[in-house]
């Protein structure tokens, strides 16, 4: 969804990051601008989740270079509920399980502290009931799912398509999946993508990050970027994807490409 | 021991109590007793209070637990004849709860009291039973709670007047749960609630078993030990809920004792919330193929309050199954104490047992003690048990505050989610959802 007018949403340039004193992230830029999707894809421990927790605030890294303009804000000075109040969402690739808590008293708080944050009304239980539901049936997730504890004893699919469902209600300007298409078969991965796809819009951009092309087939990203040791190493569209699928990660240090670490 | 710290409280208790039980003065210092094999089971409490020493903490039951602030107080026995009006009881009350025994002071009070037969039920207090019923009730009461070498149960044993009776004969299901309230109202006394349970074959039942206090002053201390029999026959069932709201300068001191014959089933989750200095003594005796049990426990406390949950689960018999998960949420200077000893005898093959003692802590100056003691002389066994202590998960905070929430509002929620998990289970939603305000107020800081 590249349009002429795209404004830019999310500009990284030299990001750098440490945790427990080792450099992970080593001078990522990455420029995503609204209505767009991106697909981070690289081999395990190239930094990708890293990328996408530091994006998100986690307190185990540290950015040591480099910053992080999101619209009009400075992002790293952003705590992180405050980076979620302004529209950045994460789907966890490992969804935390929170036992004693109803998922519809988590969902209703999540949505009513982002909403009020944003000036918007709340909704009581009632109205937040009807709600959900109509944003459930999206995804085809059970209702049941409602009065069960967060993601307690929920399959890895289900997990999965309750981070969607969150960012269904807290609608997100830019939404970092990280892995969501890890664990789960065919049918559910289908389930997923089209309430992605679903939820963008020209207002909003999305960052994918896979391992594999399948989740690529289903929602299809505007740009691919590769990463290898805590840098984005090449940058192409959707049928860079594609190349890899049938190459392998080996395949860009034979090919004599020379943009490495390009921002689109 | 140190004779003169005690002399106070026990010189007390055995100055309202005959030295023997053939003591001319019997029947004028305690409530008539109906059945003369109460009056033995007493005497034989009697005789045996009178051997026992006051524990300390050289004891190793009583190790993290000081008691010494007992003897200092001077408590006599509750005595019988004030009832409270039904509108100060009314609140403890449980709304979907039709039978319900109240006792006060440790006293049967039948006007606050509601009874629907269901049923051949067996239901009632036991000044009143131990006439029509009591070759029934002698075959159990004080059969299981042991007060050889318990100083706590040979004295409420030898106090025994009255208290809760439940008999559920064969095949009989109770529909309706049962709540068991009592209502401490005297300043600077000691009561001595009792009850017992029995299932008979394939019976089931759920009792709440509710500790409350309904004083003006609510800096009035007082003493509550109570003493609690559950006995399953075969297939059996019981959901048991014990509640402990004492107000917070009483001590509360509590034994419970349940027998499993086979294939019956025990659940059990007990609150403690009350009391300053609280102990809860559970043991399980597994003594047939197939029982089980699973025991849940929460203690939340806070400001120099003491909860000691010491439990004892014994697998006497092959194939039996036991589940326990105990959490503790200690606030400021409090201080909890978990004992969870498993026993898995000889005989006990094929035993299947899980313990887990989770602990958080609020504060700085908050204490945790957490022991868990397995003794296990069988070999083909599974029995996993750990024990944590510690604050919130990091990346449990993260998660919430990914989703925009603060981190006051993720830590209150997670602290509540702490607590609320054991809460799960309860099957009395009125009840449920008074522990889930409770949890919650006492867990959220501004």
């Amino acid at each position: 969804m590249i349009s002429k007018n795209n404004q830019t949403l999310l500009n990284v340039q030299n990001l750098h990051a440490n945790t427990q004193d080792t450099e992970i992230l080593k001078g990522i830029n990455l420029t995503v601008n609204h209505g767009e999707i991106h697909a981070i894809m690289g081999l395990n421990g190239s930094g990708k989740s890293t990328f996408a927790k530091v994006l998100a605030g986690h307190p185990d890294y540290i950015v040591t270079q480099g910053n992080i303009q999101f619209e009009q804000q400075d992002l790293l000075a952003l705590p992180p509920e405050e980076r979620a109040q302004a529209g950045v969402f994460l789907a966890f690739q490992y969804p935390i399980e929170i036992p004693g808590v109803a998922n519809s008293q988590f969902l209703r708080l999540a949505y009513n502290t982002v909403q009020s944050k944003r000036g918007n009304d709340e909704l009581d239980p009632l109205e937040f009931d009807d709600f959900v539901r109509e944003k459930m049936k999206l995804l085809e997730m059970n209702p049941d799912f409602l009065d069960r504890s967060v993601n307690e004893g929920f399959s890895g699919g289900e997990k999965k398509r309750n981070e969607i469902l969150q960012m269904a209600l807290l609608e997100p300007k830019l939404g970092i999946l990280d892995e969501t298409d890890s664990g789960l078969d065919i049918d559910a991965l289908k389930i997923v993508a089209k309430g992605v796809n679903h939820l963008r819009n020209e207002q909003n951009a999305i960052i994918l990050i896979t391992h594999y092309q399948r989740l690529l087939d289903h929602i299809v990203p505007d740009y691919v970027h590769v990463m290898e040791a805590g840098r984005i190493i090449k940058t192409g569209g959707k049928e860079l994807a594609l190349e890899l699928e049938k190459h392998g990660y080996d395949w860009l240090h034979n090919d004599q490409q020379k943009n490495a670490g390009v921002s689109v | 021991m140190n004779e003169s710290k005690n002399i106070d409280y026990l010189t007390c208790l055995f100055k309202s109590l005959p030295a023997q039980s053939n003591s001319s003065t019997f029947q004028d210092t305690l409530p008539e007793d109906p059945q003369l094999w109460i009056k033995q089971l007493r005497a034989q409490a009697i005789d045996e209070a009178g051997q026992l020493k006051w524990p300390t903490n050289k004891d190793e039951e009583w190790r993290f637990t000081d008691i010494s602030p007992l003897t200092r107080l001077p408590f006599k026995p509750a005595q019988a004849g004030y009832v409270p009006d039904l509108s100060e009881v009314r609140p403890f009350f449980i709304e979907e709860m039709v039978n319900r025994l109240v006792f006060v002071n440790g006293f049967f009070a039948p006007e606050l009291s509601s009874i629907t037969h269901e049923n051949q039920l067996i239901i009632g207090n036991l000044d009143t039973l131990a006439t029509s019923h009591a070759h029934v009730i002698s075959a159990h009461l004080g059969q299981y709670a042991q007060f050889r070498q318990n100083l706590f149960t040979a004295l409420n044993t030898a106090f025994l007047h009255d208290g809760a009776i439940i008999i559920a004969p064969r095949n009989t299901v109770v529909d309706q749960p049962i709540h068991l309230l009592f209502v401490a109202t005297q300043a600077e006394t000691t009561h001595y609630p009792r009850c017992l349970i029995v299932g008979d074959d394939n019976s089931q039942m759920t009792v709440v078993e509710d500790y409350v206090a309904l004083q003006a002053d609510k800096s009035s201390a007082y003493i509550t030990n109570s003493v609690t029999e559950l006995k399953l026959s075969a297939n059996a069932q019981i959901q048991h809920i014990r509640l402990q709201r004492e107000n917070l300068n009483a001590f509360h001191l509590a034994n419970c004792a349940v027998s499993l014959d086979h294939a019956s089933r025990y659940e059990t989750i007990s609150i403690s919330l009350g009391a300053k200095i609280s102990r809860y003594n559970l043991n399980v005796s597994l003594n047939a193929k197939a029982a089980e049990c699973a025991i849940d426990g929460l203690a939340l406390i806070t400001d120099g309050q003491l909860a000691d949950t010491h439990t004892c689960i014994d697998h006497v018999k092959p194939n039996c199954t036991s589940h326990q998960q105990h959490k503790c949420i200690v606030d400021n200077d409090a201080h909890a104490v978990f004992n969870g000893k498993i026993i898995v005898r000889p005989n006990a093959q094929k035993t299947n047992s899980s313990q887990s003692s989770r602990n958080l802590l609020l504060s700085n100056k908050a204490q945790i003690d957490t022991k868990p003691q397995l003794e296990i002389f069988a070999d083909d066994v599974k029995c996993a048990h750990g024990a944590t202590v510690g604050q919130l998960d990091k990346d449990e905070i993260f998660y919430l505050k990914s989703r925009g929430l603060s981190e006051l509002a993720a830590r209150n929620l997670l602290t509540y989610a702490f607590g609320a998990e054991i809460l799960n289970n309860i099957p009395i939603p009125s009840l449920k959802h008074t522990l889930e305000q409770t949890v919650l107020n006492q867990t959220q800081s501004h």
